[in-house]
């Protein structure tokens, strides 16, 4: 019979972030860690921003308050993996007719896989990140330096669409670790994304949302009867009202930050207790 | 509605063809042609296109498995070995060579060639892989030796007892061993190592019980566990 393993023989996991806002400076370092682990390719001329292919970006907020009541924040933007309403159903997985982008019960990552997609960009239309890119152009490395690049994540050819992955492929390293020592489960230690890791400020946690000794749960503290919603007050969802249930949480102290994270009507008070139950 | 009334007049119009043909004689013919055509294709398809498609290579040196397996104590894994990452290490650098063939150990022609070519100049051996994948392929070594304790054999065949090394047959197109695809062109498979394709890992797969239901687009196992 078939073993329904993510079911009966361990509990599934749920990889997430969790990230501070108020501890990111805006300095980039996770967008460079996130280039240079998972080869994702640059042009010649990088001024059309446009096509730029960003798998994490880092946007920059404003309160648009005068001076000197001015500040701003920066909000990292990997793929949110979203969980959808009913779990795995992710804007862009839903309707990608080539089954090329996935939902893995047993992760929660939204995987896609290059040689399965023909472009035909359905998924960034429905991705209310902009958290996808397609390939204009096969990418060309500067002569020498394709031997730098990871022979862990495979290149991606012009007329796919890619994203951020949390770095799938270092779960697939953890895993082959684990079985060599005979096990099945891997620490939480062993499978860290390239953003975390190269973030100067620790403003980005990432772990197993599902498990309770994971740093990223006890941060988040996940209600899990509703969508996975934070209990933690300084926690907010990009576009949470949109259902999405995704699994990159943000902190922050800041009213106007948190405000930021989703469309609210002036003098709206920030907050959605009992709000994202209306949304089907 | 409409459909059926099309379909009778498709119907009549087929008939029409086939009760008035414009020569009685040219039936025969017809399906000789077919027949002869077919048979073209067949030998285009099956035999000739192969061969237009796969160029021979040798490999740098020739190499023995049989007389090493004799004399390692491990096994296939006395030089295949794993890392302590649990990573798989593939074909043998020369660092592993040289542990032991520091110098001549033996008579053979090949052996001297190695030594002279490549330890001497502290040069790799470019050994062509039989079983080297496509980039976007993920494959643990890990679980399938140590989760699901299974033998080399399993999937590479018993080179283990050979003495000599094949040709590498090379995909013009793709670049890839023929081994991957397989030699039987009808896909008839024998063995579990005569193919490497993404079919023969989810054949033994659903064979062995190990499918995950992890996918939410397919209910079965996600593509990100072979794929990365
Ligand atoms: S672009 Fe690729 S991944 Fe996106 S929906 Fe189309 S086939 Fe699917
Ligand atoms: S998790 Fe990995 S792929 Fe995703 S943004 Fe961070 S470094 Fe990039």
């Amino acid at each position: 019979m078939k073993q329904t393993q993510t079911q009966t023989q361990h509990r599934p996991k749920r990889y997430g972030m969790a990230i501070d806002v108020d501890k990111c400076t805006g300095c980039g370092s996770c967008m460079v860690a996130c280039f240079s682990e998972n080869n994702v390719p640059f042009k010649q001329d990088e001024t059309d921003k446009l096509l730029s292919i960003t798998w994490l970006r880092v946007y920059k907020i404003s309160n648009n308050e005068k001076f000197p009541n001015t500040e701003v924040a920066f909000i990292p933007r990997p793929c949110q993996h979203c969980a959808g309403q009913h779990e795995g159903h992710s804007p862009c997985v839903s309707v990608c007719p080539a089954t090329a982008t996935d939902y893995s019960v047993e992760t929660g990552i939204v995987s896609q896989i290059y040689t399965r997609c023909f472009g035909c960009r359905y998924c960034m239309a429905a991705c209310p990140y902009h958290a996808r890119y397609f390939n204009w152009w096969d990418p060309v490395w500067p002569a020498g330096m394709e031997k730098s690049l990871s022979p862990n994540v495979s290149p991606r050819m012009r007329g796919v669409v890619e994203k951020c992955s949390f770095c799938f492929h270092r779960y697939q390293q953890a895993r082959d670790k684990a079985y060599a020592e005979g096990r099945r489960e891997i620490r939480e230690e062993e499978y860290q994304t390239a953003c975390t890791q190269a973030c100067p400020a620790g403003a980005i946690v990432f772990g197993d949302l599902n498990n309770p000794e994971h740093l990223v749960h006890q941060i988040v503290k996940p209600d899990i009867e509703h969508h996975y919603r934070s209990h933690n007050p300084r926690a907010f969802r990009l576009l949470e009202r949109l259902g999405t249930n995704t699994k990159v949480y943000y902190l922050s102290s800041r009213d106007w930050v948190r405000k930021s994270g989703d469309n609210y009507l002036p003098g709206e008070p920030v907050g959605l207790q009992g709000k994202a139950d209306t949304h089907g | 509605m409409s459909s059926n009334e099309k379909h009778q007049t498709d119907g009549r119009t087929g008939d029409a063809h086939a009760s008035s043909p414009s020569d009685p004689r040219s039936g025969p013919y017809i399906l000789l042609f077919f027949i002869l055509g077919l048979a073209l294709s067949m030998v285009v398809g099956w035999s000739i296109f192969p061969k237009l498609l796969y160029s021979q290579k040798s490999q740098p040196i020739d190499f023995n498995h049989k007389l090493h397996l004799e004399q390692v104590d491990n096994g296939c894994q006395s030089c295949h070995f794993f890392r302590e990452d649990g990573s798989f290490s593939g074909s043998p650098r020369l660092a592993q060579c040289t542990d032991c063939h520091a110098e001549l150990l033996g008579e053979s022609e090949n052996e001297k060639i190695f030594v002279e070519h490549y330890v001497a100049t502290d040069r790799e051996v470019p050994w062509l892989v039989y079983s080297r994948q496509p980039d976007c392929v993920f494959f643990s070594h890990s679980a399938h030796v140590f989760g699901a304790k299974m033998d080399c054999e399993t999937c590479h065949g018993p080179i283990g007892k050979s003495e000599s090394l094949k040709p590498y047959e090379e995909n013009r197109i793709t670049g890839l061993s023929r081994d991957i695809w397989g030699r039987n062109i009808a896909g008839f498979k024998q063995n579990t190592w005569d193919r490497m394709k993404m079919d023969d890992c989810a054949q033994c797969h659903a064979q062995h019980d190990t499918l995950h239901d992890s996918s939410v687009q397919t209910g079965r196992d996600a593509c990100f566990v072979c794929h990365k």
